[in-house]
């Protein structure tokens, strides 16, 4: 089967990106709107015809999906062994990430028509939406890891263009330099992995990487580095960039800065897509993770359980709408880190590749309705906190419905999509590692009380005093609300487990009754909680942080690792080491350079004499050179 | 013999037949009408310039005095080029009331230079070589003399023609000590016996490299080059840096490489002491300069400087980095005098000072000569840049790696210098700037030849593999 023709899915947005940029002002921004959107929507058609033939009919070898290389170009050659190509690779994990960011884009694109209208930067806004969807798309579709790392920052670019996006903003390019620079430092670690795993694999190859019988699987464990396999080494470094985009504790600190950018990015890419590329990267070493360097998996469950605890623990206790949604986000991501974390590879053992992976799916369709829905919220009312909003049922009524549903997926209330995915979570850490087990079920149960906390004040509660009644958004965006909660409500029921697993091969799964009873009662309870405390006004919340008050403001002001990071760069680097540094450059490297300079000048004016105009003199200088030089030289080489 | 062998002068032969286009149209031709050839000449040089690139058989003729192969073919090629730009970027000068009646002297001189070139780039025994040599020096020096009414022009003729008799006797004395030694003067006969060398042979090897350092002008026999750059007018000028120097080095490296090959291990010593000498007196020189057609000489003495690092590795890659760098060399010191005599022809003006604010009045020209001296100091990604690469890279293939320490310093050195110029024409602010103009068709054809030129020899690789193969078959 011939799948060449999805080279086209990034270069449509890719060309778009172009077209836009250029013209930006001298084009209407309806027409920008429309190309945007045009493009997203052939690109979208693409990817859903791309997975209906990969999954339905391409050639399967013993049951299992294949690997195939679509399309591939060499772009640099070192030499025969190191070159580095650009590439399409389809598989079920590629396959299915072409939906989700082409489904959210889509989405996205359509949602902005309404949600920007009347913005200054509106052109500018869609051709770096389509910048995005390129890069992102590039991404998910490498053949190699090289070229993942040239799309993981041409994304992390995006990201920043996009939070930036309000530039007259100072919160907003400060939250953009922020998101840049600390993924930026996390991809100095990625691009270090990179270079060792290369360097002990010989190959930039991911399919090379993760042929379970290959060398590069079987041979890259056998050098030592400081107690551990060079393989292991490479693979937390690899792991450290992917924890730089996902926000995994402790380089989490953008992700809630940055909500300085307009919402429906943050719907698109610090919710859906560009955040769980730090879990899509885990996904695609998976087997070279599990079978050479367990110790690196373990690093990775670890982090994902101990960062979806650390984020749940603080979103129950921000105003800031967006700020809970993203430290959410972080805790989702941080379920399916732990799910790849706590999977063995094959078969059975393979259920929390798959669960991770059905997550990533489901929360992409229900995290982006949510943001979309505060989005619609925020658009009613002018404001991102939660205090100040209430009763918004009445006014919001397709938002209230859509938001509802949003909030009973990730609470994981059956039959919702978020239930199964997180059921089979729960069931991999459950057979797998007790502590995490227990952790994942605490953050369930507190998933569901934040997400109902922030139901209940937005659409329930006292209604504060409006300056202008709030009024429902228009078609624009309710329309993508009612798409992705149709999506959120029903993608539970895709036989995930028989597309996507770890090897390739379909499992056989049922329900573990033992797993998800505990998981929809703490669910349950959550949203029991959240009820008495914010269906009405009342004043036990307030009680019981007065109670904890130690803890509760160290939770609010989100553990204090913001003010530990400024306490590193500022007090320590800065006066440590950046002072000296800067003292050495000033003084002495710059002191030496003009030395040089001054004792050039000086040389040169002490020779100008030599350059009478005379040309007796010059005849003079002509011979006597040749003779000294004859005589010297003789000397030299006879003598 | 028989014609056909006569063809391989082709390159001569119709450089011959222009010459004397021009020579009849002198005579022929009254008043005014002169000035209506200059677009036909450059036309016909063209022409000639197309017919270079015409395949053509190699071999030998005059009982091996004359020796036509790939490698005498690109040389002579590149030369060409050269020409055509310095020829299309004198044309407005020529119109100039006071040297237009004088104008075909000008064509018919400047291409018996050129043939003297083309002869001595050909030449298979040291009267031939001498013989081109001398006809491409004397032409020269009534050339640098063209602006009779002006006394430095005047100055610059007698001092180039002065000090070139001197470097001549140098250059025969040398020869001939090679002719006592072998009594021969054919290349191959004389190779043979440079081989066990004795304080005689060392002692013509070193004139040798005295009478050719005077024609690349390197340091120390570089003087007279200052006061003839800057009295000649500027497109002998830019004629003598860029395609005197470039056909001397050529056939300087040939020799080198041909007869004397088997004492490379004696002259690379000579080679490294000039290398350093040059490149860094020219620069401190340089540093110093007001007037920009002295600046530009002196950058030209450091850039001969680093042309010596091709040489100084004696194998092949070294052959063609010094190809390839005159190449680039030819384009980007074109630019930057193209720019030079568009101001000159229009304002008169020639000192960095009388630059200051240029980038206001005129930004393209501006621009162009920020991307010519660009080009020279060797930054990425212009062509110069991989000029000095290719050298260092050759150098460095030899085990020169002081020598390359001192030839990036010195080009760090240089950037310095350039970006005085740069400076004084984007930065520096002038009450009374050199005021917009526009150049005639020519010059501004000739400006940007160099500028594509310096783009695509820098972008495009095939060029430097073509050059490779062709040496290699060498």
């Amino acid at each position: 089967m011939n799948f060449t023709y999805t080279i086209l899915i990034p270069i449509i947005p890719f060309i778009i990106f172009l077209f836009i940029g250029l013209m930006n002002s001298k084009i209407k921004p309806s027409l920008a709107a429309s190309l945007g959107t045009g493009g997203m929507l052939i690109s979208f058609i693409l990817s859903y015809y791309t997975a209906f033939l990969y999954f339905f009919k391409s050639v399967k070898v013993d049951g299992a999906y294949q690997k195939i290389i679509a399309f591939n170009a060499e772009w640099l050659h070192f030499t025969d062994k190191l070159h580095i190509d650009m590439g399409v690779l389809l598989d079920p994990i590629s396959v299915m990430m072409l939906i989700v960011v082409s489904t959210i884009s889509l989405m996205v694109h359509i949602y902005s028509i309404g949600y920007m209208k009347g913005d200054d930067g509106f052109n500018r806004f869609y051709s770096f939406l389509s910048l995005f969807s390129f890069s992102m798309f590039g991404l998910v579709v490498a053949t190699n890891i090289f070229q993942m790392y040239v799309f993981w920052e041409l994304v992390g670019v995006s990201s920043f263009l996009l939070i930036g996006y309000y530039y007259q903003k100072p919160s907003a390019v400060a939250a953009s330099k922020k998101a840049f620079i600390v993924t930026r430092f996390a991809d100095m670690f990625f691009l270090i992995g990179i270079l060792v795993l290369s360097f002990v694999t010989d190959t930039f190859d991911f399919i090379t990487l993760t042929d379970t019988t290959g060398s590069a699987i079987t041979q890259g464990g056998s050098i030592l580095f400081m107690g551990m396999s060079t393989m292991t080494w490479a693979l937390i470094l690899i792991f450290i960039g992917g924890a730089g985009k996902s926000a995994m504790f402790p380089v989490h600190i953008w992700l809630p800065d940055a909500m300085e950018g307009p919402t429906p990015v943050s719907a698109l890419i610090h919710a859906a897509t560009m955040v769980v590329a730090g879990v899509y990267l885990v996904a695609r070493l998976f087997p070279i993770f599990e079978i050479s360097a367990p110790d690196a998996l373990m690093v990775v469950a670890y982090v994902g359980a101990f960062s979806s605890l650390f984020a749940a623990i603080i979103a129950t206790t921000q105003f800031d709408i967006k700020r809970v949604l993203a430290y959410s986000t972080m805790s989702q991501i941080g379920y399916m880190i732990t799910a790849l974390g706590v999977s063995g590879y094959g078969g059975h053992e393979g259920v929390g590749y798959m669960a991770s992976m059905f997550h990533l799916f489901t929360h992409a369709m229900f995290k982006a309705l949510l943001f979309l829905g505060a989005g619609a919220v925020i658009h009613a009312v002018h404001t991102n906190l939660m205090t100040e909003m209430g009763g918004l049922r009445k006014y919001l009524p397709i938002t209230h419905i859509t938001f509802l549903l949003a909030c009973l997926t990730i609470a994981g209330v059956p039959p919702f999509s978020g239930f199964f995915s997180k059921d089979e979570i729960l069931v991999a850490a459950y057979h797998h590692d007790k502590v995490i087990y227990f952790i994942q079920m605490f953050v369930a149960g507190l998933t569901a009380f934040y997400m109902f906390r922030l139901y209940f004040r937005i659409f329930w509660n006292t209604e504060p005093h409006y300056h202008h009644t709030p009024h429902e958004a228009p078609f624009s965006m309710t329309f993508p609300l009612m798409f992705l909660a149709f999506a959120a409500v029903f993608s539970g029921f895709i036989p995930f487990e028989k597309l996507v697993t770890s090897d390739g091969l379909p499992l056989d799964l049922h329900t573990e009754w033992e797993v998800a009873i505990p998981a929809i009662s703490v669910g349950l309870i959550g949203i029991i909680i959240a009820f008495v405390f914010y269906k009405k006004e009342s004043s036990i919340p307030d009680k019981i942080s007065q109670n904890l008050r130690f803890f509760y403001r160290w939770a609010f002001n989100k553990f204090y690792i913001d003010e530990l990071y400024m306490f590193v760069t500022h007090k320590i680097i800065f006066n440590g080491v950046s002072r000296p540094i800067a003292w050495f450059d000033r003084h002495v490297v710059d002191g030496t350079m003009t030395g040089i300079g001054k004792a050039t000048e000086f040389t040169a004016k002490s020779i100008k004499g030599f350059q009478s105009g005379q040309v007796q003199k010059y005849g003079f200088v002509f011979v006597s050179s040749a003779i000294l030089l004859a005589i010297a030289f003789i000397f030299y080489w006879f003598y | 013999m028989q014609i056909e062998t006569l063809l391989l002068m082709r390159h001569e032969m119709v450089l011959v037949i222009i010459a004397l286009i021009a020579l009849f149209y002198e005579i022929f031709s009254k008043g005014n009408n002169k000035q209506k050839f200059i677009p036909i000449f450059i036309g016909i040089y063209f022409i000639n310039t197309i017919i270079g690139f015409l395949p053509q058989s190699e071999g030998t003729i005059f009982g091996g005095m004359f020796v036509l192969s790939g490698v005498q073919l690109i040389m002579k090629n590149v030369l060409n080029i050269g020409v055509l730009i310095v020829l299309m970027q004198s044309a407005g000068w020529l119109k100039k009331a006071e040297n237009k009646d004088n104008m075909l002297e000008f064509f018919v001189l400047l291409i018996s230079t050129q043939i003297g070139m083309d002869y001595m780039i050909s030449s298979g025994d040291f009267l031939m070589f001498y013989l081109g040599l001398e006809l491409a020096t004397i032409p020269i020096a009534i050339l640098a003399a063209y602006e009779r009414n002006k006394s430095k022009s005047a100055e610059a003729g007698i001092k180039l023609i002065l000090s070139s008799a001197l470097s001549s006797g140098i250059l025969l004395f040398g020869i001939s000590i090679f002719y006592m030694i072998s009594g021969s003067i054919y290349f191959d006969e004389v190779a043979t016996f440079m081989v066990n060398p004795n304080p005689l042979m060392a002692l013509g090897l070193v004139f040798f490299f005295a009478g050719m350092s005077f024609k690349i002008s390197l340091v120390p026999f570089h003087l007279w080059t200052a006061d003839v750059y800057e009295g000649a007018p500027i497109s002998v000028t830019s004629y003598l840096s860029v395609i005197s120097k470039a056909a001397a080095a050529f056939i300087f490296t040939m020799i080198l490489f041909k007869v004397f090959g088997q004492l490379a291990y004696l002259w690379k010593d000579i080679i490294y002491v000039l290398a350093v000498l040059t490149m860094t007196v020219g620069n401190l020189f340089a540093m110093r300069q007001q007037n920009l057609k002295r600046f530009l000489a002196f950058s030209s003495i450091a850039q001969a400087g680093f042309i010596l690092l091709g040489i100084i590795s004696a194998d092949k890659i070294g052959l063609t980095a010094v190809i390839y760098f005159a190449l680039v060399y030819i384009f980007s010191n074109l630019a930057a005098f193209g720019v030079v005599g568009a101001v000159s022809n229009f304002s008169g003006k020639e000192t960095i000072k009388e630059y200051n604010g240029l980038y206001k009045t005129n930004p393209k020209l501006s621009l162009v000569m920020m991307l010519a001296l660009f080009s020279l100091a060797g930054i990425p990604p212009v062509a110069g840049f991989f000029g000095k690469f290719f050298l260092f890279t050759s150098a460095a293939q030899g085990g020169y790696y002081w020598l390359i320490l001192i030839a990036v310093l010195n080009a760090t050195i240089s950037l310095y210098y350039y970006l005085l110029v740069i400076r004084a024409m984007f930065i520096e602010s002038n009450e009374t700037p050199v005021p917009n103009f526009k150049s005639d068709f020519f010059m501004r054809t000739g400006i940007v030849i160099s500028v594509l030129g310096i783009f695509i020899i820098g972008f495009i690789g095939p060029i430097w593999d073509y050059i490779k193969v062709v040496v290699d078959s060498f």
